[in-house]
């Protein structure tokens, strides 16, 4: 019944609204149509040049009320390079923007019709097309160097030291693995995986498993200063993993094996300070859309110093150990597909297979 | 000579041109249904067009505002919505499924059918052979048969709302596996072989409209209109058709290939995947495959939705500023430039797959490029306000709003096809802001200019001036309200396609944010529903025209009569002497000279 008296009420405001304007139709014919007309026009110019105004002011109230919720504090060594280019960027755009949206409204205000003017019949000038088919051509050319130049760092063979660690997203949760002692992570194959004791699909018969280390809870432990190699798979859909602070991301593609890495800057002890924000934590997010639990595949990143990393290792059973699989000693398990970059990829690069 | 047409109906057959007189004496006698339903007219197809589209807009926008709803009131609930959405909303409140399914039609219906179909096919169809001097398509049944098709994928569309699973809910992208696979989602069920079904049937719809488009352009200009004569309206709509046709097979090779995948245990897509608690026996596909068949179509399609804006703007722009157009041969030649590098950029939306670093340098290059094309198209635009004398009619403002939004979504547009910064924003709202300014927005204004401006041709009436300026600013300053923000959130790293975010400690800050931006797309909402009802109303109640050429333009449309019939002009098609943008004193008062008058003594032609 509310439902039908609200619409029942637009309607009527509707129907109002048209009516008001109809009748003005009405007696702009009454009062002569040109001089209603050259009117209204005056009256758009200044309306104009109003939204102009207010606008710059409202971005200005907008920007001071969200400049500190822009780019979180960047946490990663390669999170500093991004800023100072994407503040860069930001300058030249932000520049073209006022500029620009300047001009157009000030010619409309300026140009406005009236009885007097006749317009100016100008209808091309080759320098004017030259002058801004290069000025653009060189600004995005600047652009484009700064940009392939970070990009090539940060798609580029990690350190020899690099911490390797999988990262493996399934609907809607991450699942974490650590090398375990030995520092390599053994294969998997989709067709080993169990949800109820092997929910990687780890290959018993590759000795590299036996002390790897399963984290379920989508928690990852980074050691800060110390450069880490992400080697990101799926078990189903497309995942994406998303690191806000640390200006990273990648797909996580079903049979292949993407990789990003970065070096953490601020453990997160360190972060809730500069925050001063004691419920601070480093999430992962989702950032490929997945299924119905997209939004909620959250994990979280722990930075921590190398004394506390260790503390916390020390307490980590391997996944083997835990779980204690039946067909762990047979042998004759035919050697199946593998997924290959989980131990091959010494190479750093973004692979693709 | 005027052009020889056959117009064929299923009752009428005749020949026109030289005989036009007898050509009027059969008008009037096509049956209602071939007049108005199965019409050939490209006029009455042009309708057609117009009035699905806006329906689909309108269907489009609510869903929109049932999931920014949800997006700005997370803890509230909307029986409201219940009443619409039945149990998809239970108790008022959305669920995650259903939000999905809203958002991925939202996009498709925005996207697909409303900002291509809606907007090319009835801007295409109205003014290619108005403006060029032809009496109607090269292929009038094909064009009929175009808008059927549409009108059939519309319907597959429409059912796949109503499905038990609800219909398909991965995204407008519909990457696979998710779309793929039964498992992984419930819009990948029923509702995603509708899906597919209608954007199948909507690539023929597509073809045969542009390959119509493009043979008319090439083919059915009249004497004396040579190319370099065509308002800029008639080159984007003919680029607009050109990326059409190049673009669209590769969807349908993608869209094919999936319903392989779905249905025929193919594993074009598909590779190593554990769901519902079995492995899947597919080995060997690639996911990333559907993203590079999608994209090389994707990004084509943003243009494909840009340029009939691009093309409408310049002429509204050039007559309400009583100036020629800028540069009318560097609008042309920046065409050109992003007809042919928006096929070569399609990867930059593939920046975070795996995709090789060097192949995303060259993808950065490319990309960058495109953005030195539009900037001469601002430039020109700005050129051609300058020193003019501006009359603000409804259609000269949205003009001048395109120029600016694209101008906004053209700069974020930098951020994003530098993979360097893109790394962080890709899939954030950041992409949302972007895209909805420079796509969303920016096209609708375009389209809004264009209805308000040829109103008059397709009803002989104007609309309402008042309700058009009132639509105008609220929806200027609006749009303005809701995308300026998102593009903060983004950069703070905020994802899309969130259903809530409030268990985010990074993201949940934004909460109040949301709110105010779900309040002014409703208010934005609404002021849209008047200018639905401007609409309507002015096809009936509206002021007549008194005057075929009400805006003094100089194109060929206004020569015709205030109700042009089939065939558009009674007598010869008028011949074309000089370029569209003669805009200077013609010797008799009047500031505009319109390309049917031939060349004074010593006058040079352009
Ligand atoms: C200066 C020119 C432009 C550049 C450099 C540019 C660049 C980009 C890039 C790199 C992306 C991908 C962002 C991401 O997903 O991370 C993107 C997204 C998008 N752009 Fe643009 N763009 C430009 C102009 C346009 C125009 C004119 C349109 C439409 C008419 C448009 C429509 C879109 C759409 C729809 C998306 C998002 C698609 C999606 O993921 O759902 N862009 N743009
Ligand atoms: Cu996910
Ligand atoms: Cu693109």
């Amino acid at each position: 019944m509310s439902a039908f008296i609200t619409v029942a009420l637009i309607v009527l405001v509707f129907i109002i609204i048209y009516q008001i304007a109809k009748a003005s139709e009405y007696t702009s014919i009454i009062r002569g149509e040109e001089k209603v007309k050259a009117q209204t026009n005056r009256t758009i110019a200044i309306l104009l040049v109003l939204v102009f105004i207010l606008g710059m002011y409202g971005i200005w109230v907008c920007h001071n009320y969200l400049v500190d919720k822009l780019l979180p504090v960047s946490a990663s060594v390669q999170g500093d390079a991004y800023d100072s280019m994407f503040n860069a960027t930001l300058v030249v755009t932000g520049i073209v923007f006022f500029a620009t949206q300047l001009v157009l409204f000030y010619f409309a205000f300026r140009y406005q019709s009236t009885e007097k003017r006749t317009s100016f019949f100008f209808a091309h000038s080759n320098k004017l097309e030259i002058l801004w088919t290069t000025v653009p051509a060189i600004a995005m050319a600047s652009l484009v160097a700064i940009g392939l130049r970070n990009w090539l760092n940060l798609t580029s063979e990690p350190p020899k030291d690099a911490q390797r660690i999988e990262i493996v997203g399934k609907q809607f949760n991450w699942i974490v693995r650590y090398p375990g002692k030995d520092g390599e992570l053994g294969k998997r194959d989709f067709r080993k995986i169990d949800d109820a004791n092997n929910i990687l699909g780890l290959d018993w018969t590759d000795k590299h498993n036996m002390d790897d280390i399963i984290a379920q809870n989508g928690e990852l432990h980074l050691v800060v200063g110390k450069p880490v190699q992400l080697l990101i798979g799926s078990r189903d859909v497309i995942h994406d993993v998303g690191l806000a602070h640390f200006r990273m991301k990648m797909d996580a593609v079903p049979g292949i094996v993407t990789t990003m890495w970065f070096t953490p800057k601020y453990t997160t002890t360190e972060m809730k300070k500069i925050t001063g924000n004691s419920n601070f934590v480093y999430e992962i997010s989702c950032d490929q859309m997945c299924g119905k639990g997209h939004y909620s595949m959250r994990g979280t990143i722990v930075v921590q110093t190398p004394e506390e990393y260790n503390a916390w290792m020390a307490t980590q059973q391997p996944y083997y150990a835990g779980n204690n699989p039946s067909g762990a000693a047979d042998s004759s398990a035919t050697p199946a597909a593998k997924t290959p970059a989980a131990k091959d990829s010494t190479k750093a690069t973004v692979t693709m297979r | 000579m005027s052009q020889e047409i056959i117009i064929q109906g299923p009752n009428v057959e005749f020949s026109q041109g030289a005989e036009a007189a007898h050509h009027d004496h059969e008008h009037h006698e096509q049956h209602f249904i071939w007049k108005y339903i199965f019409s050939q007219d490209h006029k009455v197809i042009s309708k057609q067009f117009l009035i699905t589209g806006m329906i689909w807009a309108i269907i489009g926008a609510l869903f929109s505002v049932f999931f920014r709803l949800q997006l700005g009131f997370p803890d509230s609930t909307f029986p409201i919505m219940e009443k619409f959405l039945g149990e998809w909303a239970k108790g008022g409140k959305l669920s995650p499924e259903f939000y999905y399914a809203l958002v991925t039609m939202h996009g498709t219906i925005l996207v697909f059918f409303v900002l291509t179909a809606g907007l090319s096919g009835t801007f295409s169809n109205l003014l290619i052979p108005l403006q060029i001097g032809a009496r109607d398509m090269a292929s009038p049944f094909m064009n009929m048969l175009s808008y059927w098709f549409f009108f059939i994928a519309s319907v597959f569309m429409f059912v796949s709302l109503f499905v038990q699973t609800g219909p398909a809910s991965g995204g407008w992208t519909t990457y696979p596996p998710l779309s793929a696979l039964k498992e992984a989602s419930l819009g990948s069920g029923t509702g995603m072989d509708l899906w597919l079904i209608s954007m199948a049937l909507f690539v023929v719809s597509s073809l045969l409209g542009g390959l119509n488009y493009i043979s008319t352009v090439l083919n059915m200009r009249t004497k004396g209109m040579t190319m370099t004569r065509m308002p800029l309206t008639i080159w984007a709509f003919f680029f607009t058709a050109v990326l059409g046709v190049l673009s669209f097979p590769v969807l349908f090779s993608g869209l094919v290939l999936l319903i392989f995948d779905r249905n025929f245990g193919t594993s074009f897509y598909l590779s190593e995947i554990f769901i519902g608690g079995k492995a899947l026996p597919h080995i060997g596909g690639s996911a990333i495959l559907y993203q590079h068949l999608f994209w090389f179509l994707g990004h084509p399609e943003v243009y494909i939705i840009m340029l009939p804006g691009m093309g409408m703007a310049s002429e509204v722009l050039a007559t309400n500023s009583r100036k020629p157009i800028f540069g009318y041969f560097a609008m042309i030649i920046s065409l050109v430039g992003i007809t042919l590098l928006a096929f070569l950029v399609w990867a930059h939306h593939m920046f975070v797959t795996g995709m090789s670093p060097f192949l995303g340098s060259i993808f950065v290059l490319l990309t960058l490029l495109i953005a030195v094309p539009s900037a001469v198209k601002v430039f020109n635009w700005l050129t051609t306000m300058w020193k003019g004398n501006l009359r603000f009619t409804p259609a000269m403002l949205f003009a001048m709003g395109f120029v600016s939004m694209f101008i906004s979504g053209g700069l974020t547009g930098i951020f994003l096809g530098n993979s360097a910064l893109d790394i962080h924003l890709h899939d954030t709202y950041f992409v949302i802001a972007h895209f909805h300014i420079v796509m969303g927005v920016s096209a609708f204004f375009g389209m809004f200019a264009g209805i308000y401006h040829w109103f008059p041709k397709l009803y002989g009436r104007f609309m309402n001036n008042t309700l058009g300026y009132i639509h105008f600013f609220i929806t200027f300053v609006g749009a303005y309200l809701i995308f300026w923000p998102m593009h903060y959130e983004g950069i703070a790293g905020m994802p899309r396609r969130y259903y809530d975010y409030s268990a985010w400690e990074s993201f949940k800050q934004f909460q109040s944010l949301n709110g105010f931006i779900s309040i002014v797309a409703i208010v934005v909402f609404f002021t849209q529903l008047l200018f639905v009802m401007n609409f309507f109303l002015s096809i009936f109640r509206g002021r007549k025209l008194t005057n075929k050429n009400p805006w003094g333009s100089t194109t060929l449309e206004w020569t015709t009569p205030i109700h042009p019939g089939h065939g558009n002009w009674p007598g010869e098609i008028p011949e074309v002497h000089r370029w569209p943008y003669d805009f200077k004193d013609d010797g008799h008062g009047k500031d505009f000279i319109p390309q049917t008058v031939p060349l004074r003594e010593g006058e040079e032609a352009h």
